[in-house]
């Protein structure tokens, strides 16, 4: 029976009854525009996503070892700057609005180009039909637009880098006035409206992908693929969308009021403003904390949107290698639900220092302190996976316990920001930059390299190089640490953020040693990164070849498909589901697929 | 392969599915404005207004043409094409009177004064209503193309899916709109 079926459901069932003899996957004439470019194979599309976002993230990694070359070495000049840069290095230094203009970049193309586009575009669309045994998502031609609404959201956003006036400088949160007056600054210029348009593509690609994520994971699942029999990637990639549609939906109200206020004469967030050299705005009776507002309420599911593929990911990755079933299946989906729930009501801790009132701000500092109950019922299921395992050192497998590090690391410092009282005195210093770079930063680069180790076997028919993997992971696990961990003394110290030269501030000359190092670090980091991605492409091509079809000996359904799987995914009927995804190491057996029959005599769970 | 079909017949069909996943995402959207409308109301320097007659009027434009697309969907069921055609046109007729209502509404706030510079309840209108009518626009178009569709000789679909989204789409704008409108009375 032709797979288009099971794609459109039953209702065209009829309409494809002439079909039904038919068995090979490729029916349709592939060429290759159809194939490679406007595909809608969930594959490729993940495909594109993936190699799209790592060359956003090679382009924001670079951009923060420009920065830190500022700030490691405020004093020195460096005239292959000026080659880059231009007018914006000029004699070898990064121009004050040039280094806010790489700073308010690299937090956007990180936090949204990569880390949400790059990560839930990626697996999302890899991963679920795979693993819930269907032969693709519920819309592919949705699927495939919302890859293009991101690519034109990326052709938006490099445009921006090369206007006159500069990308935008504001910020990655574009905090009004900043973002509202054109006069403010030269990157709130055109280099925001650019920005803002980017982002409302981003938005149109993000809803897109998340709509069909979550009627995909509801409503095409195999036949026995219960709820409770999803391995754990989906259940978070299946979170991770449902907070998506629900709050960047919200995003987009602010970031449209915010276009009123630049071009229509409102004034929704501005009000008294005076800026020197320009005089007096006319802006009156806004508020600019309207805009936080709208903003965080996305803002902080989004950490989330960034965090959950990466922890649904650690989770299976450390079972199959671990070769022990997941521990706390059900604590684990419920910890996933918590999170998802808290995510909407905790926005405001971001906002402590906005002149929040106090007792709002307890009954928020006490719900962001509930989230290191589901946060820690995880760690303890991770780690409780890993007790008396029979662990395999694959790459993906340190990427996974990498990742459990660098959370548990970066989370402790959240229960610090978390209340109010310390988050006053810690707030807008490098305290906090250690802090979400190694909570959702670097962990959810974890997750993602994770990802990409374990499942690249099936996405290429190939496996990459494990020495160079080996070197990837070990610097980078060091490398992050020795780079985010001194900036808690730092911070902790007082150091604010978003100075360009600390040398001439006596509170803080002491640290321009330690920023040094830490400027070093980051680039050796970097270059190992380019490492990876040299790795990736060899190995497209030039990596050891996949002979069996299951090489990781997994119980999920995506090993059950041929090494190379076409569109469609199962050249024959979908297997059906008889168990959970995680028998590993039952009754004598080293693992079970899920699509193996329960036996006569097999001991529960199953 | 045709049992797994067979055990989907019983859900949702994944593209209704979609549908009101998306609807969640508008309503987000639109809760979001109102939530800054209310935060935004509270605070000192608001100003008020009162709302033109016209949108009354659009009220009833929507609310009939929720009736006249029901009745469309329950023709098409029925394979009553002419009839199926005739309530499409004119709901298409309703919804462009709804559009035309609103703009007049919109009209008559700007010459009463109310224009965009401020944040008050008329700048919030302007973009709230605004945003509303996109809303029907789009369903507007998307109408249209099924109404050309069932004028296409080559394949006579009887699939009742896409004309069931539609329905589910359109007393969505119209439940959306009665919601914007009564939000807006209680806060005048």
């Amino acid at each position: 029976m032709s797979h288009e079926a099971a794609l459109h459901g039953h209702s065209e069932v009829i309409s494809h009854d002439a079909h039904h003899d038919e068995h090979h996957v490729h029916h349709h004439k592939e060429t290759f525009i159809s194939k490679y470019v406007f595909s809608m194979d969930h594959k490729t599309i993940a495909k594109q996503f993936l190699i799209s976002g790592m060359i956003w993230a090679l382009i924001g990694g670079l951009m923060s070892v420009l920065f830190r070359l500022q700030l490691g070495y405020p004093d020195q000049s460096f005239p292959f700057l000026e080659d880059i840069l231009g007018r914006w290095a000029k004699g070898g230094r990064i121009s004050a609005e040039n280094y806010y203009a790489l700073v308010t970049m690299h937090g956007t193309v990180l936090v949204f180009f990569v880390l949400t586009g790059g990560l839930s575009g990626t697996f999302a669309n890899f991963l679920i039909p795979l693993q819930i045994g269907a032969r693709d998502m519920a819309s592919p031609f949705l699927n495939m637009l919302s890859y293009w609404f991101f690519f034109g959201a990326s052709i938006v956003m490099i445009s921006s880098l090369f206007v006159q006036t500069g990308p935008f400088s504001g910020g990655w949160t574009a905090y009004p006035p900043l973002s509202a007056l054109g006069e403010a600054s030269p990157g709130s210029k055109v280099g925001m409206d650019l920005w803002i348009t980017a982002m409302a593509l981003f938005v149109v690609s993000s809803l897109l992908g998340g709509l069909n994520y979550i009627s995909t994971v509801l409503n095409m699942r195999t036949k026995g693929m219960s709820m409770t029999r999803l391995p754990l990637t989906i259940w978070a990639l299946f979170f991770t969308a449902v907070l998506g549609v629900l709050s960047f939906p919200v995003l987009l109200s602010g970031f449209i009021l915010l276009l009123f206020d630049r071009h229509a004469g409102t004034s929704f967030y501005l009000s008294d403003i005076f800026i020197s050299g320009v005089g007096p705005m006319d802006h009156e009776g806004g508020s600019a904390i309207l805009f936080q507002h709208l903003f965080w309420f996305l803002g902080h599911p989004e950490v989330y949107i960034i965090l959950l593929p990466a922890m649904g990911m650690a989770s299976e990755i450390l079972s199959v290698n671990s070769r022990k079933p997941i521990f706390g299946y059900m604590a684990m989906v419920g910890s996933l639900f918590a999170i998802a729930i808290l995510a909407f009501l905790v926005w405001a801790h971001h906002m402590f220092v906005t002149g929040l009132n106090p007792f709002l701000g307890s009954v928020f500092v006490l719900l962001t302190l509930l989230i290191a109950v589901p946060s820690a019922i995880k760690v303890f299921n991770w780690l409780t996976t890993l007790w008396r395992a029979n662990i395999r050192f694959t790459p993906g497998m340190l990427f996974a316990l990498g990742f459990v590090s660098l959370f548990i690391s970066g989370g402790l410092t959240g229960i610090f920001l978390g209340n109010s009282t310390l988050d006053i005195t810690l707030h807008d210093t490098y305290f906090v930059i250690a802090h979400f770079h190694i909570v959702m930063g670097v962990s959810a680069f974890f997750g993602m390299f994770a990802g990409i180790y374990h499942w690249y076997p099936k996405m290429y028919g190939r496996y990459l190089n494990n020495t160079m993997a080996y070197i990837h992971f070990w610097v980078t696990l060091a490398g992050a640490y020795l780079i985010f961990w001194p900036m808690h003394y730092e911070g902790l110290a007082g150091m604010p953020r978003r100075y360009m030269d600390y040398s001439n501030w006596e509170s803080f000359k002491q640290f321009a040693e330690l920023n040094k190092f830490i400027s070093t670090v980051a680039m050796i980091v970097f270059a190992v990164q380019i490492l990876f991605v040299f790795n990736f492409f060899y190995s497209i091509w030039k990596g050891r070849k996949v002979t069996t079809q299951n090489p990781w000996e997994s119980n999920t359904l995506e090993w059950t498909t041929p090494i190379r799987p076409g569109h469609g995914n199962w050249p024959g009927e979908i297997p059906e589901v008889h168990r959970w995804a995680y028998d590993y190491s039952k009754d004598g057996r080293d693992f079970i697929p899920q699509n193996e029959p329960i036996g006569p005599d097999e001991t529960t769970p199953h | 392969m045709t049992d797994s079909v067979g055990s989907q017949r019983k859900k949702i069909h994944p593209h209704k599915f979609t549908l009101w996943v998306a609807l969640a995402s508008i309503i987000m959207m639109f809760a979001g404005l109102t939530s800054a409308y209310i935060v935004k109301g509270s605070m000192p320097g608001w100003i008020n207004i009162s709302l033109p007659k016209l949108f009354y009027y659009s009220t009833g434009a929507i609310l009939l043409s929720s009736v006249t697309i029901q009745l469309a969907e329950k023709a098409f069921k029925e394979r009553n094409r002419p009839r199926y055609r005739s309530l499409m046109t004119v709901t298409v007729v309703l919804a462009i009177a709804f559009i035309v209502f609103q703009l007049y509404g919109f009209k008559e706030l700007y010459n009463s004064g109310i224009k965009m510079e401020g944040s008050g309840a008329g700048q919030f209108l302007y973009i709230i209503f605004g945003l509303h009518i996109l809303h029907v626009l789009g369903g507007i178009v998307a109408l249209i193309v099924m109404f050309l569709k069932s004028y296409s000789g080559k394949i006579r679909s009887y699939n009742p899916v896409p004309v069931e989204v539609m329905t589910t789409y359109w007393h969505f704008v119209d439940f959306l709109w009665i919601y914007l409108f009564v939000f807006f009375l209680l806060k005048m």
